[in-house]
C-alpha cells in the first residue's frame, strides 16, 4: 500500500485501526516531494525538518493521549498567500519575498488547533492574478498530468501538488476561479465556499469583496472535511457569517433523485471546446440516469460578468496593493532621493507585469471622469448577475456548466496576451460576483488524456447540495480508478 | 475611449509606478483592449439597478471598542528593510 495514493477519509480510517502511524504520512509524503517536486515544481517553501519534527511530535503527544483530534497528523499543504506564523508567506511576488507573518490566518489557527502538519507554502500566481500559475516571479509550476501544460491557477500549486500526491489535500484562494480552475486543470476536487463561509482574515487581499479560501481535494468526501474545519465566524472577519455549523461530512448522501438541475445554455455556447461540450453532456445523461431532474435554462450574464469582474477586481486589488509601499513589510528599492521615488522604485521593481497592468486598470476606472462608466456600471452588473442567479434557484437546487472552456493549455501559449488569458474564467467569475459556492470535479478526459472538470453552483450557504451533488456523480463516475497523472514530458 | 500615453503615465504616477519608455506602448495596448472588451458593461440592461458592493446582506457590523493589547514589536518590526529604536525607519519627509 502506497500511503500518498490514499485519500485523507481513507488515511483516517487506517489510523483508527491502527494499521499506520502519523509520522508514516507525514514521511511518505516527504519522500513524494523528494522524487517528484523537481519536475512540478509546486512548492515556494517545503518544510521537510519542521513537518518531520512535527509529526513524530504529534504522534507521540496522541499516543500519551494529550491530543485527540481526528485529523492530528494529517499533513496538508497552503497556498503562499495564506499567512503563517513565523513562516515566508510570499504571494509569489518579489515584493514578499522575504515577508515572515506575525501572525496565523485564522484558517490556520484551525489546522493548528487540529494539530494537522504543515508541508510547505504552494506556488500561485503573483498576488493571485492569473490563471496558469506562470505570473510566479519564483517558479513555473507544471501540471502533474502532462508536464508541458499549465497547472491553472492561481492555486496552481495547490492543485498540482494534489494531483501529484505531494501532499493530500491542500488550501487555495478563489477570486474569480482560483480554485475551480485549476482543480479542473489538475483532475482534482476544488471548493470555492459561499462569500462569507470561510474566515479571510490572515489571507492577503486581492479583491476583498471577491476573495474566499476552499479546499482543494482528491476526492467529495475530503473537500467536505475540510470544509468542516475551515468554516465558521471569526470576529475578525466582519464579512464571515455567524450562523450554525454544519457538518458537511455527516450530510454527504449518494442520491439525486428529483434533485433541479438547471443547465444554461449560455455556458456550452461557441467559446467552449468540443470535447469538454461532449464530456459534460455525458454527465447530464449520468445525472438523468441517476434520477435526477434536468432541464435547459438561459442565463445570459456571461459576457457581462467577465467584464464586471476585471473592473471590481482590479478596482479593489489597485486599493488593496496601495499598502506594499517598501516601508514597513515588503521589498524595498536599493536607491532613492525622497520618499516618493521609494515608494514608486520599490512598486515599480517589486511587482511583475500582471500585477501592474491590474493596479494601472483598477486606477483607471476609479479615476475621476471613468468611474461612473466603468466602476458604477460594474456594480450595476453586479445587482443583475445576482437576480439572475436568484430567478434560476426559484426553480432549481443546483447548476451545472463547465469548469473552464478548456483543458490544460502549453505553458507559454497565453501569457504573453491578456486578454486572451482573462476569457479563460468566463465560466467561472460570475459565481465570485453573486458570492455564490461552486464545485469542481473532474467529469472525464480528452483525447490527449487532460482531465475536464464540470462546475456545480448552488445557493448561497448551499455547500451541502453542492457537495452531495458531486459526491453522487463521483461515486458512480470514480474517475480516480480509472484516470492517474501521468507525468508526460 | 481612447486612452493617451499621457493619460496612462498620470494613471501609474497615481499608482506610484513608473513605467519605463520602453514599457509604455504595451501597457498602453493591453489597457485598451481590456477597456474595450470591459466597455460591455454600458451595453447591459441596468438601467434602474441598484449597485451592489458586496455579496453579503449585512449593511453595519458593529462590536464593542475593546482594548487588546499587541506585545510582540518585534515579529512587526522583523521584515522592515530599515529601523531604528523599535520604529520603522523611513527617508526625510518635511525638509
Amino acid at each position: 500500500m502506497d500511503i500518498t495514493e490514499l485519500t485523507v477519509h481513507e488515511l483516517l480510517e487506517k489510523l483508527e485501526k491502527n494499521e499506520i502511524e502519523i509520522k508514516d504520512i507525514t514521511n511518505a509524503y516527504l519522500n513524494n516531494i523528494e522524487k517528484k517536486e523537481k519536475d512540478v515544481e509546486s512548492f515556494v517553501t517545503i518544510l521537510s525538518e519542521e513537518a518531520k519534527k512535527q509529526a513524530e511530535e504529534i504522534q507521540e503527544k496522541k499516543e500519551k493521549g494529550e491530543i485527540n483530534s481526528r485529523f492530528a497528523g494529517i499533513p496538508i499543504g497552503i497556498k503562499d498567500n495564506i499567512c503563517t506564523k513565523g513562516i515566508k508567506t510570499t504571494c509569489s511576488s518579489k515584493m514578499l519575498e522575504n515577508f515572515i507573518s506575525p501572525y496565523d490566518a485564522t484558517v490556520v489557527e484551525k489546522l493548528k488547533s487540529e494539530n494537522m502538519v504543515n508541508l510547505g507554502k504552494l506556488n500561485m500566481d503573483e498576488f493571485a492574478m492569473g490563471g496558469s500559475t506562470e505570473y510566479s516571479y519564483f517558479k513555473k509550476t507544471k501540471n502533474p498530468w502532462n508536464l508541458n501544460k499549465v497547472p491553472g491557477g492561481s492555486s496552481g500549486g495547490s492543485a498540482a501538488a494534489v494531483a501529484a500526491e505531494l501532499v493530500p489535500w491542500a488550501l487555495g484562494s478563489d477570486t474569480g476561479g482560483s480554485i475551480r480552475q485549476p482543480s479542473s486543470f489538475c483532475g482534482v476536487v476544488g471548493l470555492k465556499p459561499t462569500y462569507g463561509l470561510v474566515s479571510r482574515y490572515g489571507l492577503v487581499a486581492f479583491a476583498s469583496s471577491l476573495d474566499q479560501i476552499g479546499p482543494i481535494t482528491k476526492d467529495v468526501r475530503d473537500s467536505a472535511l475540510l470544509l468542516n474545519i475551515i468554516a465558521g465566524y471569526d470576529k475578525k472577519d466582519t464579512t464571515s457569517k455567524n450562523m450554525e455549523k454544519i457538518d458537511y461530512e455527516k450530510g454527504l448522501k449518494n442520491d439525486v433523485k428529483g434533485l433541479k438541475i438547471a443547465i444554461p445554455k449560455e455556458f456550452y455556447g461557441d467559446g467552449i471546446n468540443r470535447e469538454v461540450k461532449e464530456i459534460l453532456q455525458k454527465a447530464i445523461e449520468k445525472y438523468k440516469e441517476m434520477g435526477a431532474e434536468v432541464s435547459e435554462v438561459s442565463l445570459d450574464i456571461a459576457k457581462y460578468a467577465l467584464a464586471t469582474y476585471y473592473i471590481i477586481a482590479c478596482a479593489e486589488a489597485s486599493s488593496n496593493l496601495g499598502r506594499f509601499d517598501g516601508i514597513r513589510y515588503t521589498y524595498r528599492t536599493k536607491q532613492y532621493s525622497n520618499l516618493k521615488e521609494l515608494y514608486k522604485k520599490t512598486r515599480s521593481e517589486g511587482f511583475g507585469k500582471e500585477v501592474k497592468r491590474r493596479i494601472i486598470l483598477g486606477t483607471y476606472v476609479l479615476s475621476s471622469g471613468y468611474y461612473d462608466a466603468y466602476y458604477k456600471k460594474a456594480q450595476q452588473v453586479r445587482t443583475l448577475v445576482m437576480n439572475e442567479f436568484n430567478k434560476i434557484f426559484e426553480n432549481y437546487d443546483v447548476i451545472l456548466t463547465p469548469t473552464s472552456p478548456t483543458v490544460a493549455f502549453d505553458i507559454g501559449s497565453k501569457s504573453n496576451n491578456p486578454m486572451e488569458m482573462y476569457l479563460a474564467d468566463i465560466c467561472t467569475v460570475s459565481i465570485n460576483i453573486a458570492g455564490l459556492p461552486a464545485i469542481s470535479i473532474p467529469a472525464g478526459v480528452d483525447k490527449e488524456g487532460m482531465p475536464i472538470g464540470m462546475q456545480i453552483i448552488g445557493n448561497k450557504f448551499e455547500e451541502q447540495k453542492i457537495l452531495n451533488t458531486a459526491y453522487a456523480f463521483e461515486q458512480e463516475f470514480k474517475f480516480r480508478e480509472k484516470y492517474k497523472p501521468e507525468f508526460k514530458k | 475611449m481612447k486612452v493617451s500615453k499621457e493619460e496612462l503615465l498620470h494613471i501609474a504616477n497615481l499608482a506610484n509606478l513608473y513605467l519605463e519608455e520602453g514599457e509604455i506602448p504595451n501597457y498602453l495596448n493591453n489597457l485598451q483592449e481590456i477597456l474595450d472588451f470591459a466597455n460591455i458593461v454600458n451595453s447591459a440592461p441596468v438601467e434602474k439597478l441598484d449597485i451592489t458592493m458586496n455579496a453579503i446582506e449585512e449593511k453595519n457590523v458593529f462590536r464593542k471598542d475593546e482594548v487588546e493589547i499587541f506585545t510582540d514589536n518585534e515579529s512587526l518590526l522583523q521584515n522592515a528593510e530599515s529601523k531604528e529604536m523599535n520604529m520603522f525607519k523611513i527617508p526625510k519627509v518635511i525638509n
